[in-house]
């Protein structure tokens, strides 16, 4: 079976690493990466417990179909109770991170308590040591990874590492791994900053078997030949996930702004179309497209900025590739702050990186800041002599460097729009659930989307649901409580299997991911196993945050989506019907009304000890 | 006519898909560490070029086998390593210029690329053609250089 | 034409089957003196580690290889050569003519002037009859003293471990295979060694070795003795060249060739152990005694000899080590080359070692431990010359990174380095 069935647990306080068997009967129940991380989380954390604290526990997590044939199977999630939110966080991320922690043997390593002094992870297959991080702590993403393969004379081990922002508790810290692949949101890094953890360097050499070879590598077979054909595979691999800014355009669903808008002058000049066409002096944004690890899609981009561009006309360290503009990026640093300038979102998309920050609560905070700014509530005095007006391309570009490394108002910037609204007397304009930033859909013209945001268990999420469609035809609330939480356990259950949601996107059907489970991990896995697997997932998940405190309250958007219509697009005049949703939604789910599990629904999902 | 694998790192996207299926293909179990085919990435992911035995005609390691383990096969024009000869002395890994000769620490032989008999996994795995298996004469070296020069992959 | 190869090693062999392909009329006479089918000394090892049968360390498999080739093997000696008519004698006695003569006879195996080398039990580790006494004096547990921690004596270690023996080394020099390693190395092949069980005294001279019983009593100097059943003696080899003496063929330690492999004798060469040629990188005249070297000489005098002009650019030193499964491997001027720069990385706690030695922007030599996955391309770094440009500082910082220099600068960038 194509677990390792192996666990690695570091305590940092003490400084032992051990290894111990999986749970399998965990394992049959949760399956792995997101699923089975939370229920080690659940079993090991106190959910009230300071998400900062030693207390609290960082957990990576392959899944079962991570490291094999199947595509996109590079998935590793990392789960922890996560310090935007208090809420449970779970991010997940490609590169091909994940893959080499499985292949060194690992479903899971664990990390507790917290180091006295800055360190790093290093595992070879079985030998895994704690290592002083002295000549890498203060350091860049980008600086930790080079210098740890050097050190070690591995140019093959992969990292996962954070940089500054991480350190210094940045809210919204990511863990980045390859270069420019995150566990981006919900502040995964800030933990592992508070844990004293610089980066985890992982060389593995041991492979992943699966249950029944023959009828696995069938279903590969027939996976990648339909994803080859399908049009959503085509359409990744040729625009990126930027296609969507089009889409919302059109849509009237791109927050702008800081929300004021939903939709962006600009937008022609930051779109896939603009990523492949020469500027003025003959430079193409765009130079390529990469995969993650066992990916047929390759939907990530590689760009480059214009050399004679203001941000590294005199930082030639810059002039190289790197992860450019993927649709969320383009948003938090488009038309979320209303600048068009390409080079300056793709030089900020690599400061994310290289800092190790997540891009869509920056740019959210950034938002909020620069609303803040125009209402004159901060000005340069607070802001470090930048101009915080909506547009200026220089003060994203100054403050994202400020945000990642922590200084001045960056530090500011580095508590999150909910921390920093409430600072300037003006929690209203934190654009946020549960303190978590929105990715790029505006709740008043996509409603089921607003539901999914405002029951995601980390906050406001994109990821965690697909009601794309209902949305799409039909613009009210009505009738989304039923996709948003059949999509949102669909979604758990294949977080927990070690593949990218966008493997769904791109050709591969239901039936697929079981195929593949089943035949990966032997066993009697049928649609509806798997389907209550991930339901199973989101009910735990939401256990926890009912014990960390958090309640139906939480289930919220801002009053600007409630109250204050869309300005323009084909939701003109709509509002958000959240509080109609919610209530539905509660019922559809088996939930009372206060947005606890019933116990019949526990008893249903074994969730009742 | 011979064929041969035909590298255009142009369009590797550096999925490793064609590693994970030799190691299927020759061991059994996805590791890319095993893998007779290896990807090398740089610049940030901007280039990846995909790197195995080119079955060369002076066939350095072949020459330097004390013990004939490697041979030609003549239907594939593939030097092949046979385990049962082979006594892991290793010289073949460093006497090939190319460096595509390795050491499988737990097997205590060599491998390298053998081309799957004729029929290579990878090339049936690699999603985007960029490791294709063609009639020889396409491969020539300058073919491959010109298209390893010839710029960056365009997604399609 | 009528060719003589003195030799069944690989040099020798790889030599006659050159030469039949570009002479497909020519006579070819290949001489031996072992009365055993051409093998391979670098398999010997692992017949004594039982890896392999006897079989397994021929050169060449199937009956009738040499003969379908129309390849003459005689088992005889060659007593001298006279260089000026073209003849030489057998030590069964005889004479043979040639028109062109390859000298690819090989080394034999040195023991040094102590007292009681001569006794029985005591053995080198050279030939296939060597290789045999030692599998029968030898069981789990025997008490062996190793003699030499040369490359050499480093593969019998190996061998003897297999053997599961009692095994002490003694190397004269401060350190394990002082001449493919520095100091870095051989000292974490020690500890490694050491780690495994295995007694490695360096800077160590043995005095003597008396009977003492059934055992052999070996005493160092300024040291304790010990008694053990078996001394092995690796220390070292020595070109066979007394058979030349009078044939007008110019020898320094070995046999002088120039980049023809031509000795100063019209239409006579030499190949292999044997063989003192220009060295790659500096030109200088050095013995290779290496598989590699043996097979490249071989198969190049063998084009020189049947007509077919070859320049030989000089060989490069390469040697791969596996002592008791650490790996390691030494290339070219490791030891650097005036005005040069060097690198190294050294991770003694996990014996992870790698050193690159720079003639301006080219790879001149590199010394490895612990590094099994694309290893060659080091010499193919060496070999080509391949100027390095922008990433010879790359190198300089991180070294592992051979591989992706050697792509980029052969395949090109995106940046034009």
């Amino acid at each position: 079976m194509s677990w390792q069935r192996k666990v690695l647990r570091v305590d940092l306080t003490k400084g032992t690493c051990e290894t111990e068997d999986l749970n399998m009967e965990w394992a049959t129940q949760f399956l792995g990466e997101r699923g089975l991380a939370t229920k080690y989380l659940w079993e090991n954390v106190d959910p009230s417990v300071d998400a900062m604290s030693p207390e609290n526990v960082l957990i990576f997590a392959t899944g079962p179909l991570t490291g094999t044939m199947a595509s996109t199977s590079g998935r590793y999630a990392v789960v922890t109770k996560g310090p935007l939110t208090g809420a449970i966080a779970c991010s997940n991320s490609g590169g091909k991170f994940g893959a080499e922690l499985k292949y060194a043997g690992y479903d899971l390593l664990i990390i507790h308590g917290r180091s006295e002094k800055p360190v790093y992870l290093h595992i070879e297959d079985d030998e895994v040591e704690i290592v002083p991080a002295d000549d890498i702590w203060g350091t860049t993403v980008w600086h930790t990874e080079e210098w740890l393969k050097a050190h070690h004379q591995n140019p093959q081990m992969k990292v996962a590492s954070i940089g500054v922002a991480g350190e210094k508790g940045v809210r919204y810290a990511c863990i980045v791994n390859d270069l420019h692949r995150a566990a981006g949101r919900s502040g995964v890094g800030a933990v592992m900053g508070s844990k004293n953890l610089k980066a985890v360097a992982v060389r593995g050499t041991q492979g992943v078997t699966v249950d029944d070879p023959e009828a696995f590598m069938d279903v590969v077979r027939t996976t990648h030949e339909r994803m080859s054909g399908h049009r959503g595979r085509k359409e990744l691999t040729e625009f990126g996930t930027n296609a969507m800014i089009d889409v919302m355009q059109n849509f009237g669903g791109l927050p702008t702004r800081n929300f004021q808008a939903v939709q962006f002058d600009g937008v022609d000049k930051i779109n896939p179309a603009a990523m492949v066409t020469p500027n003025e002096h003959g430079h193409v944004n765009l130079l390529t497209n990469k995969a993650c690890f066992g990916c047929t899609i390759a939907c990530g981009r590689i760009a480059h900025i214009d050399e004679e561009h203001f941000t590294i006309v005199n930082r030639k360290e810059y002039i190289h590739a790197s992860g450019g503009l993927e649709y969320e990026t383009a948003y938090a640093f488009g038309p979320l702050v209303g600048i068009d300038d390409i080079d300056a979102l793709t030089y900020a998309a690599f400061l994310t990186n290289e800092h190790g920050y997540d891009p869509i609560s920056f740019g959210g905070t950034l938002a909020a800041a620069m609303e803040l700014f125009e209402m004159g509530v901060i000005t340069e005095e607070d802001t470090d002599g930048i101009a915080l007006n909506f547009g200026n391309a220089e003060a994203l570009t100054v403050m994202a460097e400020k945000t990642g490394k922590a200084e001045g108002f960056g530090e500011i910037l580095g508590l999150g729009s909910n921390r920093m609204c409430e600072k300037y007397g003006h929690p209203e304009l934190a654009m946020t659930v549960k303190g978590q930033e929105f990715a790029g859909y505006d709740s008043r013209a996509l409603q089921g989307m607003g539901l999914g945001y405002a029951t995601s268990n980390r906050g406001a999420c994109h990821l965690k649901h697909d009601v794309f469609g209902p949305d799409m035809e039909d613009q009210t609330g009505k009738g989304k409580a039923e996709p948003c939480k059949d999509s949102q356990d669909f979604v758990a259950m294949l977080d927990s299997t070690g593949l990218c949601l966008f493997s769904a996107g791109a050709g591969m059907k239901p039936g697929h991911f079981t195929e593949l489970v089943r035949t990966a991990c032997g066993g009697d896995w049928d649609d509806d196993r798997l389907t209550q697997t991930g339901e199973r997932v989101w009910n735990l998940e939401r256990m926890f945050n009912l014990k960390a405190g958090l309640t139906r309250a939480d289930d919220d958007l801002p009053a600007r989506l409630k109250e204050v219509p869309a300005p323009s697009g084909t939701a003109k005049g709509k509002v958000s019907d959240i509080d109609m949703m919610i209530p539905e939604y509660y019922e559809y789910r088996g939930w009372t009304p206060d947005g606890e599990p019933t116990t019949q629904t526990l008893q249903r999902l074994g969730l009742n000890d | 006519m011979h064929k041969a694998l035909l590298i255009d790192p142009a369009k590797c996207t550096s999925c490793l898909q064609c590693e994970m299926a030799c190691s299927f293909e020759n061991e059994g179990v996805f590791n890319p560490a095993k893998s007779r085919i290896k990807i090398f990435e740089f610049e940030h992911g901007a280039r990846a070029i995909p790197y195995t035995c080119t079955q060369c005609a002076e066939a350095w390691c072949l020459h330097a086998c004390p013990v004939e383990a490697l041979t030609r096969n003549p239907d594939t024009n593939a030097v092949e390593v046979s385990n049962d000869i082979c006594v892991g002395c290793k010289v073949c890994t460093i006497a090939c210029p190319f460096g595509t000769v390795n050491y499988n620490k737990s097997s205590g032989k060599v491998i390298k690329c053998d081309l799957c008999g004729g029929d290579p996994a990878c090339a049936k795995a690699c999603p985007t053609d960029a490791i294709t298996y063609v009639d020889a004469d396409w491969t020539g070296y300058e073919r491959m250089q010109a298209s390893a020069v010839s710029g960056h992959g365009r997604p399609a | 034409m009528d060719y003589v190869v003195i030799g069944t090693g690989p040099a020798g062999v790889v030599a006659a089957e050159t030469l039949r392909r570009s002479d497909p009329g020519g006579k070819i006479k290949m001489i031996g003196d072992e009365p055993e089918a051409p093998y391979s000394r670098m398999a010997l090892p692992y017949l004594l580690a039982e890896d392999i049968a006897e079989d397994g360390t021929h050169l060449r498999h199937g009956s009738g290889h040499f003969k379908s080739l129309g390849i003459d093997v005689v088992q005889d000696r060659v007593a001298s050569v006279s260089g000026a008519d073209g003849k030489l004698s057998l030590e069964s006695g005889g004479a043979l003519g040639f028109d062109r003569l390859l000298i690819a006879a090989g080394s034999h195996a040195i023991r040094p002037p102590v007292p009681g080398m001569d006794l029985d039990g005591v053995e080198n580790c050279w030939t296939l009859a060597d290789a045999r006494r030692i599998a029968a004096a030898t069981k789990p547990g025997s008490r062996v003293v190793l003699m030499g921690a040369g490359f050499i004596g480093c593969i019998v270690l190996e061998a003897l471990a297999a053997r599961k023996v009692e095994l002490t080394i003694v190397e004269m020099e401060d350190r394990m295979v002082p001449r493919m390693m520095n100091a870095t190395g051989g000292d974490m092949i020690k500890r490694w060694c050491e780690g495994k069980g295995v007694s490695v005294l360096t800077s160590t001279q043995v005095e003597s070795v008396e009977k003492a019983g059934d055992a052999l009593k070996v005493s160092f100097k300024g040291g304790e003795g010990m008694d053990v059943d078996l001394v092995v003696c690796a220390a070292g080899v020595r070109p066979n060249i007394a058979f030349l003496e009078g044939s007008g063929i110019e020898c320094g330690t070995g046999v002088l060739v120039d980049n023809m492999l031509a000795t100063n004798v019209d239409g006579i060469y030499a190949a292999g152990d044997i063989a003192e040629g220009p060295e790659l990188i500096t030109g200088k005249k050095e013995i290779h005694a290496i598989q590699p070297t043996a097979s490249e000489h071989g198969r190049i005098a063998a084009r020189n000899m049947s007509g077919y002009p070859t320049h030989y650019r000089g060989s490069l030193s390469m040697n791969v080590l596996n002592t008791l499964g650490l790996i390691s491997s030494s290339f070219g001027q490791w030891m650097g080359v005036d005005g040069g720069e060097e690198t190294e990385v050294a991770d003694a706690g996990r014996f992870k070692y790698l050193k690159l030695a720079f003639r301006d922007d080219v790879i001149v030599g590199a010394l490895a431990l612990g590094l099994t996955q694309h290893v060659g391309v080091i010499r193919g770094l060496i070999q080509t010359g391949t100027r390095l440009g922008p990433w010879k500082d790359r190198l300089m910082q991180d070294p592992h990174r051979v591989m992706e220099a050697y792509l980029v600068r052969t395949q090109g960038s995106s940046y034009g380095y």
